[in-house]
């Protein structure tokens, strides 16, 4: 563990993205494959199964360190994180004798994983006496690893690069390697590395991804070389369909194949050899279903046939990746698009995402303003001549989104954020007037500069009127114009309302908190989504 | 029980009947005396704990301070009339017994003792245990009645020594090296940075310091102007500290290179920095323990390094005082304060005009406090 607690301290340590990069590719070449898997593991987002709750770990701490309760919370709030709180408080304890260092793997194998089959005191001896031999830094990892919340601040795509470093191979190829169903062993990791060709009939292709158009779209040129299509508010997923059998891939490199079954059952008439990018979407009546429909299909996996009946859904397909068992990603566009009309037809439960034909920007500015009322965020536009490549590359796709609801809102509660936004307040809900009170409809967290957020955290600590546990009530003062994609009636909120990713746009220094938008607004806002 | 003084209430006796010190809108009044512990508005007689902003404050006509002390309050206050009065020795301020004892925390920081009718107050000022090669260690003073500090009072914060803090920082420093780059090494300019350059001294057989000719001007310590002043005070006063100089005003760039440079926090974001080729930025203080704190203010690496007492360090000089009666002041000082309660002393929390709480700490560095 200590060479993989070494990495963890160079990624952290640095800014660079060059360094870490550096660091990762040192490390898969140097460690041991089967350490350096299960390294892959967790650096790209995978977990183990939550084996012991964050809360356990909290209660031991608490009682090895012997300090109240309520002490362990303020130590939160001022480091933000439990595993870095309890690997702080054994600190203050004797320390015990060193072990000797485990490698990873076989920490994973022979003392991690067999924890679930032990119980609660066991554990507590085990975890205990495993804390008091390690050094701070490890002690740390290892309740990240325990608890199932590791994460490090690199993005998968330097984790690909690294490894593609490492293994002297092309990024796109280890990224099409690691989106499969994969078990981190040795072995997986030397045929990584070796590239070995057993192809995996699973595997995925490395999603392309659009960025957001910021500038008018007339800078894009010539409309005609656009492919224009509506942008579908569901999962971005895609459909493989190899060796007589179909898989459904999520964004998030999920399988959620059993997730849809009318899909997979609709995906055994597309040909063999067939890989579709497209979007799952929740649908009825002819037209698209709001995205907190489909919510209800991701959650549930019990009584999926009643769900199925209440929530139907389709693939929209909108790109076709290879065809004949033949990668024709390099292809144009124009070309893989005549192929996936070829292959789905227009309606059922697989279906081409039409083109839309406006002819020029302008009837698509206008076409545009339909958007919320067609129950789609606005319009992809692709360039018909553009190959599908791998990751976010500016130039080809765009996204060119609708402008989001935006309402003045009053702050009125804060509290602290989590990790390194510890020890600052972060975490704002705001809220609008109903007669002469004001009720919360929303949080946001993101939005302001870190200088504001400082300026903002000193002004809610001078300005606090009540404080319950970590939750500051501040002076209703400060409005913010907050954006939002969608607005909804629940019956699961104070307010009536229930907002979609809503952030902070703007701090309207310039307006006085009485001139904040009213609830009634809100629920007018809702009842013309619901349109 | 607890009771609670907050900022700019009007003058408090925290609940006791015949304090011999209270607290005032200047800050801690001994009405008995007629002079002011650390006040924060300019007085009459202005008793001083050690030379940072937040405790020695410019305009009063009479200052009183530990002889070390003297020359870096001279430094700041120029004209001032400073009387110094040697660690251990009593002097009589109406009828009450003042003395200063060493508190460890910067050169010449005190704990102010005052004695009256039997009855003894110390003020803790700022104060660590570990040792320190820029100032008297720290010695512990029986009393009554103890009004501490609680910058860093919550148990995650456990300093490990500093050898192997200054370990760390070599370390990086020679990693910086081979790679052409500057580092920076941001702490505060009075203490913290002496502190170092102390340690540093220690650690010549390092081979950094000697600017041989395999490491030809190499190994150079340089120092941030606005800490210049400051440390000539420490050599004038005999602290041995490692050789450093002001960073050229021209200096830039391949000269730069492979330099450890000394700064104060305000340095960060301002085109001085620019200077130096691309540099590694640390932070030294207490703070760093937290490596959300850390990751926030984006510093490529944090050493854990305090002028002020962690959380064993604070309840042990509690227990050695003797004191039934504790106040706190700075930081944690709500968590000190009821732990304190619970285990059945007396106690208050009193704020300073200068600190909400300690969340501020995120924006500031609590060492130069």
């Amino acid at each position: 563990m200590k060479r993989f607690a070494a990495l963890y301290d160079a990624i952290d340590r640095t800014m660079s993205t060059n360094a870490k990069v550096a660091a990762l590719a040192a490390y898969f070449r140097d460690a041991p494959p089967g350490d350096a898997a299960w390294a892959t593991f967790f650096l790209t987002g995978r977990r183990l199964k939550r084996l012991i709750a964050s809360a356990s770990l909290r209660a031991w701490a608490q009682e090895i360190a012997d300090i109240p309760e309520w002490l362990l919370g303020e130590c939160y709030a001022a480091a933000g994180d439990f595993a870095e709180v309890v690997a702080l408080l054994i600190d203050a304890l004797p320390a015990h004798a060193r072990e000797p260092d485990v490698p990873l793997a076989a920490w994973i194998h022979d003392r991690i994983l067999p924890l679930a089959a032990t119980d609660e005191a066991e554990q507590r001896a085990r975890v205990t006496a495993w804390w008091r031999g390690l050094p701070r830094n490890e002690r740390f990892l290892l309740n990240k690893l325990l608890t199932g919340e590791f994460r490090v601040g690199v993005a998968q795509t330097l984790v690909v690069r690294a490894l593609a470093q490492a293994a002297q191979a092309e990024p796109t190829a280890i990224a099409a390697r690691l989106m499969g169903d994969w078990t981190p062993t040795a072995d997986w990791f030397s045929s990584l590395m070796a590239q070995a060709h057993t192809a995996d009939p699973s595997r995925p292709y490395p999603f392309f991804l659009a960025s957001p158009l910021e500038d008018p779209p007339e800078t894009l040129g010539d409309r005609s070389e656009w492919l224009v299509e509506w942008k579908w508010d569901g999962i971005r997923a895609q459909l493989v369909r190899r060796a007589g059998e179909v898989w459904l891939w999520s964004r998030g490199e999920e399988l959620i194949t059993r997730r849809f079954p009318e899909i997979a059952a609709a995906a055994t008439h597309v040909p063999d050899g067939t890989v579709l990018d497209g979007e799952v979407l929740a649908f009825g009546g002819g037209r698209p279903r709001p995205f907190s429909a489909l919510q209800q299909r991701i959650g549930r996996q019990r009584q999926l046939a009643q769900i199925m009946r209440a929530v139907p859904v389709v693939f929209m397909a909108y790109d076709v990746m290879e065809r004949d068992a033949t990668d024709i990603r390099t292809r144009p566009l124009e070309e893989r698009r005549a192929g996936l009309i070829a292959i789905v037809a227009h309606d059922g439960v697989l279906r081409v995402s039409e083109e839309v034909t406006a002819p020029s920007w302008d009837a698509l500015s206008a076409l545009r303003d339909e958007s919320r009322a067609r129950g789609v965020e606005g319009f992809m536009l692709k360039r018909r001549s553009s190959p599908y490549g791998v990751g976010r590359r500016r130039g080809d796709w765009w996204k060119w989104k609708i402008a989001p609801l935006t309402v003045d809102a009053v702050l009125i509660y804060a509290q602290p954020g989590n990790g390194r936004r510890a020890s600052l307040l972060t975490d704002y809900t705001f809220g609008v007037w109903d007669g002469d009170t004001l009720v919360p409809v929303a949080k946001a967290y993101s939005g302001l500069s870190n200088a504001e957020i400082e300026e903002l955290d000193r002004w809610i600590r001078r300005h606090t009127r009540e404080r319950h546990g970590p939750v500051r009530a501040v002076d209703p003062v400060q409005v913010f114009e907050l954006g939002f994609e969608a607005i909804a009636p629940s019956t699961r909120h104070r307010s009536g309302l229930a907002v979609r990713f809503p952030r902070m746009l703007h701090w309207r220094r310039d307006k006085p908190a009485s001139e904040a938008d009213t609830l009634e607004t809100l629920k007018r806002m809702a009842s013309l989504n619901r349109e | 029980m607890q009771c609670t003084v907050s900022t700019n209430s009007t003058p408090g006796t925290f609940g006791i009947m015949s304090a011999l010190i209270t607290d005032s809108v200047s800050g801690l009044y001994c009405s008995a005396g007629d002079f002011f512990v650390d006040p924060w508005q300019p007085v009459a007689r202005a008793v001083i704990t050690h030379a940072h902003g937040d405790h020695a404050h410019a305009g009063s006509e009479a200052y009183l301070c530990a002889a070390p002390c003297e020359p870096l309050l001279r430094r700041r206050f120029p004209d001032a009339a400073i009387q110094p009065v040697p660690f251990g020795e009593g002097i009589d301020l109406g009828g009450v017994r003042v003395s200063f004892h060493p508190a460890g925390h910067i050169l010449g920081s005190a704990q102010v003792r005052l004695e009256r009718g039997g009855e003894v107050w110390v003020v803790s000022g700022d104060y660590k245990r570990a040792p320190d090669p820029t100032c008297a260690p720290f010695e512990a003073v029986r009393c009554d009645t103890f009004i501490t500090e609680a910058t860093f009072a919550l148990p995650i914060y456990t300093w490990d020594p500093a050898a192997g803090v200054i370990g760390e920082i070599l370390e990086w420093w020679r990693a910086n090296r081979a790679e052409g780059r500057a580092s920076i090494l941001f702490c505060y300019a009075l203490g913290k940075a002496q502190r170092i350059l102390a340690e540093l001294r220690g650690r010549t057989d390092e081979g950094l310091l000697r600017g041989d000719a395999a490491s030809a001007g190499q190994g150079r310590v340089l120092l941030h102007g606005a800490m210049a002043g400051f440390t000539d005070v420490y050599r004038a006063s005999g602290v041995a500290l490692a050789p450093a100089e002001r960073v050229g005003e021209h200096a830039r760039g391949r000269s730069l290179a492979g330099t450890l440079v000394l700064a104060p926090l305000s340095a960060r974001g301002t085109p001085w920095l620019r200077r130096f080729p691309n540099p590694s930025i640390a932070f030294a203080s207490g703070l760093m323990r937290v490596r959300g704190v850390r990751r926030q203010r984006a510093f490529d690496r944090g050493f854990v390094l305090s002028d002020h007492a962690d959380w064993s360090a604070l309840l042990g000089t509690i227990a050695e005082t003797g004191a039934s009666r504790v106040l706190v002041t700075h930081g944690w000082s709500d968590a000190l304060a009821r732990l304190l309660a619970d285990r059945g002393l007396e106690t208050g929390t009193l704020r300073t005009a200068f600190e909400g709480e300690l969340g501020e700490l995120a924006a500031v560095d609590p060492e130069g406090t």
